[in-house]
């Protein structure tokens, strides 16, 4: 099944073992990939999202301890994604469990392996990143589909260790999104019926990602037009849930991402294979696919999936400055130090512990042990959050605007703003 | 009488047991227990059904990135299948059963077959497969 596949002097040597035995075994894991996927040559890499250091098992340590010990370093920028533990925050720690140990030995072992410990699921927030055109390796999904759509770097959605292998090596499969067939748009999203007032607002984003997750299936979505003034944290949005509720990896938004200046350039010259209308029904039922409870009482309020931006503190700050939230909720915000540290300069970090909310980092809330004892009525603005915390946690969950979540952690339950969803009951 | 089918090999390597056939996808992380081998993904139709030391043939993988971590995971532990057949390739798998290889020196070939063999293997009980690809059974 390889024997199609064009090596270059350079990764036919890793091959043969010349550059010692991780790079042969990463290279190994690489060419076989590429056989399975259909590539018949590779493409150089220059950035590397490591998902594999979040912990799952054993295994993940142990592959991770063999590259090690075998010599293997990164040699291009490998930023490492969240781990299953915050190394920051002591509180919030759970060093009795082996999966804590396991996971704080995992998240030791990238660093000593070169990754930059970033340790964030939003890493196109920090400076230093990848640009447009750049071949780049991504396991991440929200990630994967951001760097793609809004960066217009190129990446596949690499599972773990072959996001490991290929940064190890700085070569990934030529396939799929790193070529300009792949990332073609197929199937557009025609949002010429929603009011233009509910597009300005940061529930239409996360609700319209989710509506693209849904019907999209594996072909990459073209939204019809997205306002150019559209920022980081909507594109963020969108990346997020359409990955979330349905893999999407890649899509357009026209007027607004890199590669989709106008419809003809996003399709390639080509007619949609298919048209999806987006209307108030069809965005009123993705807000019931991401709302499992009834309003009410809330135990606790999720902001940070992924994690909150320094503009999104911007926004928060001024909603509980000087206020008071409920001591019987709990509001926990999920960002990387590096937003973190943006934010305590400006005094906001402080502002906002004294209304009582905590900031959580290098995490998600999903997966910390503070949030696991949760077993209440959970609001949250991220649609991410909203997809998969039911089934991961046990949890209730409403979903609302950020502001929305903000006063409901004020009252101690959910307050509607009943102009924002007319038309979406 | 035995029946014979070639396969596409994914990961190579010999393998000999009882058929679990899946009438839908499996998420390995997530949908599958790597401690028990316990299919756990409640909207699976085989939800609560072992799938360790079979030969599990199956439609496609569910995406997730973390495949290959709960497969190497569940071929550490003894927990995994003999020989993982899928009807769609999943590189994931592959990666999966490769790390665990290299690791552990345990084996568990990955092969890939067409929708109709998928189809043809539905009742079969035992199976028999070589290191390149040829199915018996």
């Amino acid at each position: 099944m390889t024997e199609s596949l064009q090596l270059n002097q350079d990764c036919a040597a890793m091959l043969r073992g010349d550059q010692g035995p991780a790079l042969q075994f990463a290279m190994q894991l690489v060419e076989r990939a590429a056989g399975v996927m259909g590539a018949r040559e590779l493409v150089p890499v220059g950035f590397a999202h490591i998902d594999a250091c979040f912990y799952s098992g054993r295994a993940h340590v142990d592959f991770a301890r063999f590259m090690l010990e075998a010599g293997a370093r990164f040699e291009i920028p490998a930023w490492t994604n969240n781990g299953l533990v915050s190394l920051a925050n002591e509180r919030i720690r759970d060093p009795k469990t082996e999966m804590a140990r396991g996971a704080k030995e995992l998240m030791q072992l990238y660093a000593e392996l070169g990754c930059r410990t970033v340790w964030t699921c939003a890493p196109y927030q920090l400076p230093g990143g990848p640009g447009f055109g750049d071949h780049i390796v991504v396991g991440e999904s929200n990630a994967v589909s951001f760097y793609n759509a809004a960066v217009g770097a190129r990446t596949n959605k690499y599972g773990d260790y072959l996001d490991v292998a290929c940064g190890l090596t700085g070569y990934a499969p030529l396939c799929g999104l790193h070529t300009d067939e792949g990332r073609r748009a197929q199937v557009l999203f025609d949002t010429s019926a929603v009011p233009d007032g509910l597009k300005r607002q940061d529930i239409y984003f996360h609700l319209l990602g989710t509506v693209m997750g849904q019907h999209a299936g594996k072909q990459v979505p073209a939204i019809d037009a997205l306002d150019p003034e559209v920022g980081d944290d909507a594109l963020k949005a969108i990346s997020a849930a359409a990955a979330a509720a349905g893999g999407v990896e890649h899509w357009h938004g026209i007027g607004r991402t890199p590669e989709a200046p106008d419809r003809d350039t996003a399709f390639a010259g080509l007619d949609p294979t298919r048209t999806i209308a987006v209307t108030l029904d069809t965005l009123a039922a993705a807000r019931h696919s991401l709302t499992s409870a009834s309003d009410g009482t809330i135990e606790m309020v999720a902001l940070g999936t992924p994690h909150f931006s320094f503009t999104e503190f911007a926004e928060l700050v001024p909603l509980l400055q000087g206020r008071r939230i409920n001591p019987a909720t709990k509001l926990y915000i999920s960002t990387s130090r590096h937003v973190r540290d943006l934010a305590a300069q400006n005094g906001w970090a402080d502002a906002l512990e004294k209304a009582g909310a905590e900031i959580i980092v290098d995490t998600c809330t999903y997966f910390s042990p503070a949030v696991r004892g949760c077993t209440g009525r959970v609001m949250t603005n991220a649609a991410k959050w909203a997809w998969y915390a039911p089934g991961m946690l046990g949890v209730e969950v409403c979903f609302g605007s950020l502001r929305e979540c903000a006063e409901s952690a004020v009252k101690g339950e959910v307050w509607r703003d009943q102009a924002l969803w007319r038309g979406l009951a | 009488m035995m029946a014979e089918l070639q396969a596409r090999v994914l990961y190579p390597g010999a393998a000999e047991g009882p058929v679990l056939w899946l009438d839908e996808p499996l998420s390995f992380w997530g949908g599958f227990d790597p401690a028990t081998g316990i299919i756990v993904d409640n909207n699976h139709p085989q939800s609560g059904v072992c799938i360790t030391d079979t030969i599990l043939v199956l439609p496609a993988t569910r995406g997730s990135g973390g495949t290959p971590g709960g497969v190497a995971e569940a071929i550490r532990l003894g927990t995994g299948p003999k020989a993982i057949i899928m009807a769609t390739a999943d590189a994931n798998v592959m990666i999966g059963a490769a790390v665990a290889e290299k690791l552990y020196g345990l084996t568990c070939p990955v092969l890939e077959i067409s929708q109709s063999a998928f189809t043809s293997l539905q009742h079969a009980e035992n199976m028999s497969l070589t290191p390149d690809g040829q199915m018996s059974f």
